[in-house]
């Protein structure tokens, strides 16, 4: 288990290291000239040629890529390229939002997902099942700023029980932030519910079938020992790869309900430096957002082979 | 656990109805099971009735298709979602089973009905570790407290004999042998020392070796208790080895019915009678006799014929067989022997009447002939997959030696047949002399000419030579060309003949497997399973081969339709003088259709001669576990018993020495383990592989002596 587990952190490490060269590259082949881009349009020559000098921009790549990295894995994440401000506090403090919503989110999702999921595969093909296809289909179907609008009108505007708006102030404790984070969990559970139902369904339905479970029934075992012991235990296992995956998804992804929210997370802060050109801003972002990829996958894995007993670990 | 302990536990307290005091069994009286499709509802099972004792171990024989997995889970109310039972009582020790509540029978089961299913690879929870899975049973029906429970699990792994018990109780499915697996169900079982055990099938799944095995403890261990054991079956030997009476059903009726001796010495039904003569036996072979076939097909629920259902395909059928179907009725003689033939006097007089087998004419001696296929020390090695990185960096690289240096020979219209274990080698033999699989190095020579190791480079002349029939037909036959087009395929291929040569000649070739005409147009699956294998025959001769390959070509069908293929490979060998390669793990195949016999284990030959000296002393230890392994139709067979014991070992991992010695029943010493065995030449080329001396192998292997 332990060279098991040093093996998938060495293959983690791997990752976010070409990681990092294709984001370094990409934010280099990025269209205009970062220094032009901050003096503005009517900067003189000289002034841009100073700021380029100052920012190390006229260095080769593969040493400003060393530099870069070099310090990113310090905790010196640089400075913004806009405000002149480091940035590191600025992404810290969104990651914790953005941790925030998707715990929240998970909260809701996974433990109804499974249930129906489950409900669903009893009684396959019945009309309980049925329905509960039709609206995970619908829900998957349905993009996130039409179901958050409609969450708004209904509970903020029509009932007028929770904010519409859910801008917190940074640094905003889980328990002040609570009615804000509501909506816009119920608005990315609604998509990715229905994922996990359907994933739960298809999965519990295999095991129901399987020679094991039937031999469990005519064990005598109690229905629920049979379901809990025998049957979960077994389906549960693509459903845990399905939700693991989510992760990086709900922290790095959620750019449409953090928009139609007004929510301060990661997803917008990236979209933001994206469109001020910011590449410090951009280069930490995404490697956070490939770090907790990565992170969650190796999560994923661990709960994968501690469930099932017929991985080996190699 | 020998006394009862239902009282204990508590249970009939809290029931409305109660088991007997005194034991009276199962007992079923005109059970009728239906199935609810679409079209029309289908009664698979009809008006069956059988009793078994406690104590008694009761054999349903039967064909598939012929309701007896359906039957079982009608007794057991677990039926698919569109079944019902439609008529008949199920009573086990007094109580009327049908009678019962869901949540009733939930309680029967495991507690008072246990089963063991067909597979057992499957049937085994893979997330659990199997000991658990039995102490459930304790805590659960037996009200145990945890640690006894897993006392109790232990305990019964040892009863079913298990080495090592508390460590297999530790282990997962995927960690244990199907062997094991199968202890293991049973030990599950017998947790609860139940009124009624049913098995069904539970041996198919394994090896000869593993199946002798299990049914020895199964027959041992059922002596102590006193369940009564509905045991489900399509192989005769099996029965006869094991129960004490026995019911052949077909189609969903009962046919006969009676003790074990009266049915296999003095059967009173047709259908038995063809069926017994359907399995090859080990003294005789193709060139003595031809095999009992049955015509036709087993009717379907849907569209019974109007009098005795076995009609349509019973030899001795006379006009009153067709018009009133006749009722079970018992013969004199030996008690309780049913049967539902109205001619049964007339079949103990004159069984010739009733049957095909025939005797044959004189045949060639197995030594002459030109040699058609050579294979010269063919090795084959696959390297194992998912290699650590240490192991690269170290320079290791694990192979697994399924070939490991094998030589064959087999002659111009003769048959090698090839036997072993699954997992020998002998597929991947056959698939390197076919060129489906390179051989890491060795020859192969077709007509002294040597073949290119894989079929690529194969020139089209060489192709046309060796063809291949395999196990599976459904695999085998794309599903969406009519049968006549994959037959018509080669014939385009590799001979290159016009259209119309190609319909007349593939109109031949349907004639030659006895397929109607019309069947050319047909798509495989429309056609039953004998009759898609008889297909991929034809495809294989379409081209004239000197060799054919059959690779299990009979391993998946039922008994009768077997002994057909079977004569129809003798037949077609007997007109065409092709040479086969005959792959089996069913030895009395083997035996019916080989001229010469190799054996193989853990990729090496260890004994090879014609069919007759390698299956009589002198033998090599393992073909005699082979042999003795074999379960023969028939209860007075004398068999030595002769048991192999752990699993095959990993063709990683091979043993040194001779590779056998960990397993081999008749090891004398440390030479084994240490030094490879010598070749001693018999006679006539029988020739076997082992350090004990030939004569001392005659003397051992006399029948009685040990």
């Amino acid at each position: 288990m332990t060279i098991y587990l040093l093996r998938r952190i060495g293959f983690i490490l791997l990752t976010l290291f070409l990681a990092s060269i294709i984001i370094f590259a990409a934010t280099q082949a990025l269209p205009g000239d970062v220094a032009q881009v901050m003096l503005g349009q009517f900067a003189t020559e000289e002034a841009v040629a100073n700021l380029r000098e100052e920012l190390g921009l006229n260095r080769p790549a593969y040493v400003q890529y060393f530099d870069w990295l070099g310090r990113f894995i310090t905790g010196d994440w640089g400075n913004s390229m806009v405000s002149r401000q480091p940035v590191r506090p600025l992404v810290v403090a969104r990651i914790r939002n953005s941790a925030m919503l998707a715990m929240m989110a998970l909260l809701f999702y996974v433990p109804f997902g499974i249930l129906f999921g489950v409900i669903a595969a009893l009684n396959r093909e019945k009309p309980l099942d049925q329905i509960i296809s039709g609206f995970s289909m619908a829900f998957v179907g349905l993009p996130e700023f039409v179901t958050g609008l409609l969450l708004i009108s209904a509970f903020a505007f029509a009932l007028a029980v929770l904010p519409a708006n859910s801008s917190i102030a940074p640094n905003t404790s889980f328990r002040e932030a609570f009615p804000s984070l509501i909506l816009p969990a119920v608005t990315v559970s609604l998509t990715s519910l229905g994922y996990v139902t359907r994933m739960t369904r298809a999965s519990t339905i295999d095991v129901l079938n399987t020679d094991y479970v039937r031999a469990a029934d005519l064990k005598g075992l109690p229905r629920v020992q049979v379901l809990t012991r025998h049957v979960l235990r077994n389906s549960l296992l693509p459903t845990v790869t399905v939700v693991a995956m989510g992760i990086g998804y709900l922290i790095g992804g959620l750019i449409i309900t953090e928009a139609v929210y007004g929510y301060p997370g990661l997803g917008r802060l990236l979209v933001y430096g994206i469109q001020r050109r910011d590449v410090t801003l951009i280069q930490a972002c995404s490697m956070i957002v490939v770090t907790v990829y990565s992170l969650s996958n190796l999560i994923a894995d661990i709960l994968y082979s501690i469930l099932n007993p017929r991985i080996r670990y190699r | 656990m020998s006394e009862r302990v239902r009282g204990a536990m508590g249970k009939s307290s809290r029931r409305k109805w109660h088991f007997a005091g005194e034991a009276s069994g199962l007992e079923i009286r005109d059970l009728t099971v239906t199935y609810e499709t679409e079209a029309a509802s289908l009664d698979t099972v009809r008006n069956v009735s059988l009793d078994i004792a406690p104590g008694e171990i009761y054999g349903l024989v039967g064909e598939s298709g012929s309701g007896k997995t359906t039957l079982a889970r009608a007794v057991v109310r677990y039926l698919p979602g569109n079944g019902r039972i439609k008529g008949g009582t199920v009573r086990l020790d007094g109580v009327d089973l049908l009678e019962l509540t869901k949540a009733e029978v939930r309680r029967v089961w495991g507690s008072d009905i246990t089963m063991v299913h067909q597979d057992p690879n499957t049937s085994v929870n893979p997330s659990m570790p199997v000991g658990e899975q039995i102490a459930e049973m304790a805590r659960v029906h037996l009200r145990l407290p945890k640690p006894e429970a897993r006392r109790k699990a232990i305990e019964m792994l040892t009863k079913v004999r298990m080495s090592d018990p508390a460590t297999v109780a530790r282990r997962y499915a995927h960690q244990l042998s199907g062997g094991q697996l199968q202890r293991v169900l049973i030990a599950i079982a017998l947790t609860t020392n139940p009124r009624l055990l049913i098995m069904d099938e539970p041996t198919t799944a394994l090896d000869v070796t593993t199946e002798a095995v299990i049914l020895d403890l199964v027959r041992d261990l059922l002596s102590e208790y006193q369940t009564a054991v509905l045991y489900i079956t399509h192989n005769l030997g099996v029965v006869a080895r094991l129960c004490h009476r026995v019911g052949v059903i077909y189609a969903g009726e009962m046919m006969e019915q009676g003790p074990i001796r009266g049915v296999f010495k003095e059967m009173l039904h047709p259908y038995t009678l063809g069926l017994l003569g359907s399995v090859p036996r080990v003294d005789v072979d193709k060139r003595d006799i031809v095999l009992n076939t049955i015509p036709g097909y087993i009717p379907q629920p849907d569209n019974l014929p109007v009098g005795c259902i076995f009609a349509p395909r019973c030899r001795g059928v006379e006009e009153a067989c067709r018009t009133a179907r006749p009722p079970l009725v018992a013969a004199d003689g030996e008690a309780g022997h049913l049967t539902a033939c109205r001619r049964w006097q007339a079949l103990r007089r004159e069984p010739e009447e009733f049957t095909t087998t025939q005797q044959k004419k004189d045949f060639v001696e197995p030594t002459t002939g030109d040699v058609v296929l050579e294979a010269v020390k063919v090795k084959k090695y696959f390297p194992v997959s998912g290699v650590g990185l240490l192991d690269l960096l170290r320079g290791r690289r694990p192979v697994v030696r399924a070939v490991d240096d094998i030589s064959v020979r087999v002659r111009k219209s003769f048959t090698m047949g090839i036997v072993g274990e699954s997992g020998c080698g002998k597929t991947t033999l056959a698939r390197c002399i076919a060129g489906l699989e390179k051989a890491t190095s060795g020859e192969i020579l077709l007509e002294e000419t040597k073949l290119p190791s894989t079929i690529a480079k194969r020139p089209a002349d060489l192709l046309k030579k060796i063809q291949m029939v395999f196990q599976n037909p459904d695999a085998s036959l794309n599903p969406h060309h009519t049968v006549g087009a994959s037959v018509a395929r080669p014939l385009a291929l590799l001979r290159h003949l016009s259209k119309a040569q190609i319909q007349e000649r593939v109109e031949e070739l349907f004639q030659a497997v006895n397929l109607p005409r019309d069947y050319i147009a047909r798509l495989p699956h429309e056609l039953s399973g004998g009759e898609k294998q008889r297909v991929a025959i034809a495809r294989a001769f379409a081209t004239d081969p000197a060799l054919m390959i059959c690779d299990e070509p009979i391993s998946s069908l039922d008994v009768s339709v077997q002994a057909s293929l079977m004569n129809l490979l003798a037949e077609l060998q007997d007109t065409k003088g092709t040479s086969y390669l005959f792959i089996s793990h069913d030895l009395a195949a083997v035996r019916h259709l080989s001229d010469w016999i190799a054996v193989i284990y853990l990729g090496r030959l260890w004994e090879i001669g014609s069919a007759l000296d390698v299956f009589t002393p002198p033998q090599h230890p393992y073909t005699e576990a082979l042999l003795s392994a074999l379960p023969i139709p028939d209860p007075d067979a004398r068999q030595n018993r002769i048991r192999l014991h752990g699993n095959v070992p990993s063709a990683v991992h091979i043993p040194s020495g001779c590779r056998f010695h960990p397993r081999c029943p008749r090891k004398i010493g440390e030479i084994c383990e240490k030094e490879e065995p010598p070749w001693q030449e018999h006679r006539r080329g029988h020739r076997i592989c082992c350090h004990i001396p030939v004569e001392e192998l005659i003397e051992k292997q006399k029948v009685g002596g040990r």
